[in-house]
Parts: C-alpha cells; sequence; structure tokens
C-alpha cells in the first residue's frame, strides 16, 4: 500500500489549486485564525488563563484555594446544565428550557422524598424520569411538528415553570429535612488543601463521559453532522430524527443529574431557584466557542465557558464591583465570543 | 425511430442492473412522473437529461428512495425491491452523489466517506463502548481513494469545508463509487465546477465505468452529457421522450426532443 501511496502521491503535487495558492497568502492574523479554526477550545482557554492571571493581580484572594474551589462548585450546576445545552446547539437547536426542568425535577426529586415517603434513590429516579420525560416532549415537537427548538421551548419553559409552581405549591423543601444522600452532592471532601464538592467531581464525570461519546462513537459523529447540514446527513443515511429526539433525551437524563447537584449546592430545592439559569447555560456555550448554527463545536469548550462566567463573577466581586458589573461583564463577554467565533468561521470560504 | 426503440450498444441481451417500470409520481395535482421507465446496463454510462421541470431530480430521487414512488416497479438484478429511505437504496449498492453534495463541511474526508456506516474498533471497546475505528476508517478511506484513482485527495483528515470544489466533488464521488457498490448515480457533479474541474470529474466518471461500475449522470450540460455518455435518456414533461446515443443523434436534435420542437 505504501507503495501505491507513492506512485499515487508525484501527479497529484503536480496541479496545485487555485485555492490552496490563494490560502499559502497568509497574514500572522489569516494564520491566528487557522489555528484557532482548529482548535476551537484554544480561545476560551486563552481567556479563562488571561481572566485568572488579571484577577489574580487584582486581588491576592483571588488565587487563593478555598476561593478557587468555591468558583468550581458555583460553576458545578451552570457547568451541568451546560452539557445539556452544548448537546442541543451542536445538532443547530437551542433550549430555553433547561434550568425549569431542572428545578421541576429537583422539586419531584425533594416532595416525593419529604412529603410522600419515597425512598431517597426512588425519588432520584424519579427525577430522571422528569428529565427524560421533558427531554421526550420537547424532542417530540422538534421532530414530529418540524417546530423551531427555539419556540418550542420557549413554550415549555413556561408550561415547566408552571407545573413546578403547580406541584410545589411555591414552598421550598430544606436540605435539613432531606436524606443525606439527596444533598450528598453538596458534600465536600479534601483534595490536599483544596476541599472539592461530590456535585464537582459529578460534573466533571459527566464531561468526560459526554466528551468521549461525542468524540468516539458513531452517535457523536451523527450528532455533529445533523447540526452541520441536516439534509446531508439525511441523504447520508443518518436517522436524523432519532439523533435529534436521542439527543434531547440524553439532554434530559444530564438535567436531572443536575437537579440533584442544584439541591446539594443550595442545600434546599426551591421552585423559585435559577430563574438565569436557561440563559447562562446558553451563555457558557456560547463563551466556550460552540457555534449556535451547530456541528461546530465541544463540550469541554462549555466548561471553560462555565468557569470564564464564574471566574468573572467571583473576580469582579472580590475586586469589590457591584454586581450589575458582574452582569455587564458577561453581556460583554457573549458579544465578543460570538463575534470571534463568525470571524473564525470565515476561514471556510 | 420511435421512443419506445432502445438503442442498448455492446449489451446485447444482458441484463439490466437497475430498471425501473412505469414510475408514476404525483405532488398533489402536479404530476411528477408520468410512467417512467429505464434500464441501466453493466458498464455503462446512463445520462438523463431533460428541462427543468421534466421530472429528472423526481426519477433520481424514486431511484434512490428519497421519494417513493406512487406506483410502478424497481427491479435490483432482475429482483423487484421498494425504497422507502436513501438507506435501502444504498443496501443494494445504489449511492448517490446529489447536487447539493451531501457532505458534512466539518467533518473530515475520512468521516464523511464513512458517514451512516462507521466502523467500531474490534472487542470490548468497539463492542461494549461502542469506539469508532477511526484510524482503521482513515486507512481504509485512503485505500479506497488509491483503488479509484482519485489522486486530488491526499490528506484524508482535512475538514471537506478546506477543500476546493473539485475536491469536494470527489469526495462525494468516491463516497458513492466506495464499498462495493453497483450504480452510481450523479446529479449535475460538474454544475458549481470549473473547466478543469469539470474535466477531472468527468474523467471520474469514465474511470468508474472502465471499472465497471454503471453511472446515472444528470447534467444540464450537453457537451459534459455528449462526452461521456453511452446513452442518453431525455425526459419531458414527467415522461421519456427519448432514449438516444451520441452517435445516433446530435447534441441540436437532443435539444429539439428536450423542449419538444422534435419527436426522436
Amino acid at each position: 500500500m505504501t507503495q501505491q501511496q507513492q506512485a499515487a502521491g508525484p501527479p497529484a503535487e503536480k496541479h496545485s489549486d487555485p485555492a490552496e495558492e490563494f490560502m499559502d497568502r497568509s497574514t500572522p492574523l489569516s494564520r491566528i485564525r487557522n489555528v484557532l479554526h482548529r482548535y476551537p477550545a484554544l480561545s476560551p482557554t486563552i481567556v479563562l488563563l488571561v481572566a485568572v492571571v488579571v484577577f489574580g493581580v487584582l486581588n491576592d484572594r483571588f488565587l487563593r484555594v478555598e476561593n478557587l474551589s468555591l468558583i468550581t462548585q458555583q460553576v458545578s450546576v451552570v457547568g451541568t446544565l451546560a452539557i445539556a445545552q452544548t448537546l442541543i446547539i451542536l445538532t443547530a437547536g437551542i433550549d430555553l428550557s433547561v434550568g425549569a426542568v431542572m428545578i421541576l425535577a429537583s422539586m419531584v426529586v425533594a416532595q416525593t422524598t419529604v412529603n410522600n415517603g419515597m425512598p431517597a434513590p426512588l425519588a432520584l429516579v424519579a427525577g430522571l424520569v422528569v428529565g427524560l420525560a421533558a427531554g421526550a416532549l420537547n424532542g417530540f415537537l422538534v421532530t414530529r411538528f418540524k417546530l423551531p427548538p427555539f419556540i418550542v421551548t420557549l413554550g415549555t419553559l413556561n408550561i415547566f415553570i408552571a407545573l413546578t409552581l403547580l406541584y410545589s405549591g411555591g414552598s421550598t423543601v430544606r436540605g435539613s429535612s432531606m436524606p443525606a444522600l439527596l444533598t450528598w452532592m453538596g458534600s465536600t471532601f479534601p483534595v490536599g488543601p483544596v476541599r472539592i464538592s461530590t456535585g464537582v467531581v459529578a460534573m466533571l464525570l459527566l464531561y468526560i463521559g459526554v466528551a468521549f461519546i461525542l468524540g468516539k462513537t458513531a452517535w457523536g459523529r451523527h450528532v455533529y453532522a445533523v447540526g452541520d447540514d441536516k439534509e446531508a446527513a439525511r441523504l447520508a443515511g443518518i436517522p436524523v430524527n432519532r439523533v435529534l429526539m436521542s439527543v434531547y433525551l440524553a439532554a434530559g437524563a444530564v438535567l436531572a443529574v443536575g437537579a440533584w447537584i442544584q439541591i446539594g449546592r443550595t442545600n434546599a430545592a426551591s421552585p423559585n431557584a435559577g430563574v438565569d439559569l436557561n440563559l447562562d447555560s446558553i451563555t457558557a456555550v456560547v463563551i466556550g466557542g460552540t457555534s449556535l448554527f451547530g456541528g461546530r463545536g465541544s463540550v469541554w469548550g462549555s466548561l471553560l465557558g462555565a468557569l470564564i462566567v464564574g471566574v468573572f463573577r467571583n473576580g469582579l466581586s472580590l475586586a469589590g464591583l457591584d454586581v450589575l458589573f458582574q452582569t455587564l461583564a458577561v453581556g460583554v463577554l457573549i458579544i465578543v465570543a460570538v463575534s470571534v467565533d463568525q470571524w473564525i468561521r470565515k476561514v471556510k470560504s | 425511430m420511435t421512443a419506445v426503440d432502445v438503442p442498448t450498444p455492446a449489451t446485447g441481451t444482458r441484463q439490466p442492473i437497475l430498471q425501473a417500470r412505469n414510475l408514476v409520481k404525483t405532488f398533489g395535482k402536479v404530476v411528477g412522473l408520468d410512467g417512467v421507465s429505464l434500464d441501466l446496463y453493466p458498464g455503462e454510462v446512463l445520462a438523463i437529461i431533460g428541462d427543468n421541470g421534466a421530472g429528472k431530480s423526481t426519477l433520481i430521487k424514486c431511484l434512490t428512495g428519497a421519494e417513493i414512488p406512487d406506483t410502478g416497479e424497481l427491479l435490483v438484478s432482475g429482483q423487484q425491491v421498494h425504497f422507502k429511505r436513501p438507506q435501502d437504496a444504498r443496501a443494494h449498492g445504489i449511492e448517490t452523489v446529489y447536487q447539493n453534495l451531501a457532505v458534512s463541511p466539518a467533518l473530515d474526508v475520512a468521516s464523511n466517506l464513512f458517514l451512516g456506516r462507521e466502523e467500531r474498533l474490534p472487542g470490548p471497546l468497539g463492542s461494549l463502548f461502542r469506539v469508532l475505528d477511526t484510524k482503521g476508517m482513515r486507512r481504509k478511506a485512503k485505500a479506497e481513494l488509491i483503488r479509484l484513482g482519485i489522486s486530488t485527495l491526499q490528506d484524508v483528515t482535512v475538514p471537506v469545508e478546506n477543500l476546493s470544489g473539485g475536491q469536494r466533488q470527489a469526495v462525494a464521488v468516491a463516497r458513492a463509487a466506495a464499498f462495493g457498490s453497483k450504480v452510481v448515480v450523479l446529479d449535475e457533479p460538474t454544475a458549481a465546477l470549473g473547466v478543469r474541474e469539470s474535466n477531472q470529474v468527468l474523467q471520474l466518471v469514465r474511470d468508474l465505468r472502465d471499472r465497471g461500475l454503471p453511472v446515472i449522470l444528470i447534467s444540464h450540460n450537453m457537451p459534459h452529457v455528449f462526452d461521456v455518455a453511452d446513452r442518453i435518456h431525455i425526459q419531458r414533461l414527467g415522461k421519456c421522450a427519448a432514449t438516444i446515443t451520441p452517435q445516433s443523434h446530435s447534441m441540436t436534435d437532443a435539444v429539439a426532443i428536450m423542449t419538444g420542437a422534435a419527436t426522436a
């Protein structure tokens, strides 16, 4: 085979493509762009490192291990939601209901245990069922009725919020009244000088698992192909609707785990928690370099995105700035991230 | 010479690989196909031409499982088949290169060649954890490109979006011709290409035929059609107006039949 390759090699090198010649005339800027295009997780990594250094210089408390450990705990819920969000955005969809699904699942888990006396493991399974059912509803509406995911999840967002309030009667369940298993995700253990929460570990395991599936399995490749060009994927023989449905179901399962982490993190299940989480998860994904047009990006980028938001919020508040400035900074981050993404995508032409 | 007088040069009484019998397909009140029949013999290039709306695309979609004909039958190697999805046609060895190329821009060449038929690693890693055999697929993709004589694609790890139009077309054709397919259907393969790239694709078509793989070619470009086709099926108003050969008719004749100014 190597001989054949060598035999086939030289004639191809003779006709150099006009497009390639054109690409060779590169400026330093376009070379940077090509590198960023090749490694999508690179730009959020740079932003995160720069942010950590800057905030570390601004305030010496920032780089203390307790503070860094706190940041990881603060991002564990959004980071988990961002996994679900990434899956859906990779298919060129968007899910406005992730936070609402998570809160609904957390209320079901807490209330079935505390009010109905269900054993904690069973209650967690019930939460998983709620997540899967919500994912199935979104997926069903997207694949069967061909509605845009934005509209579907805008609708189900309101439905899930209403269901949560109806089901819970608007009352919060305190962590102290729950069995230890339900708040387990909030417990911490020492790793050297750092205290790591179980929730952070759970989030990281989910990232590893989902990154593996997206990167190494046919299903993962099909998710990218569907988001990249739905029609091309269909013509290539990929069952597009089945892939989409499975993505929404997987997202629902991830959200159920998110509900468990949320209960541990806040040491409560509150129907009014997490109103910002829907959009925060999108923010993390977008800052992480995943394209809202689908087919491009990685789940690790979303973890970086969630960490960037967490670092900005924490760093700005340590620098003594009002919470409003944190929100302002996040807004600027989103717009810069999407602008950079658009610029990188120009490599295509 | 009448429309049903189908010349079959050098095919004799050989069995067609692909046959369509009286295909009818309507879209509401619009009749896309009005009883179209077609035979494809081994080792020939059959061109399908026709004006816009003549039913070329509908015919191709019915042959490749992208549309289900209302009535009529399809036979592959003499066996009746029913295609409900493009995968069904693929399973019978009918591979299609669609006009919009149907390649996934962000995925690399090897991934595109194996899109929808990925191979997993042997052993528990593949069966239990469903891990893709990325290296193996790249190796096979490379070997397949060499076998097909496609020399414009050297690196199978390049994302397709970084390739030129001709190279993308080569990826799409390679995917259709690779892995033991019986029939390759090309929908307007030269429509978006420059002169040199078109010639490369036409050469690829000849190479496929010379390897015994029959090709159905849909094109608007008369010189290209007359250049590579062995027989030409002319669609007009949802019907087959004539089947001619480049030897029996001129391009002007073909256009006249296509537009209804003449009958074969």
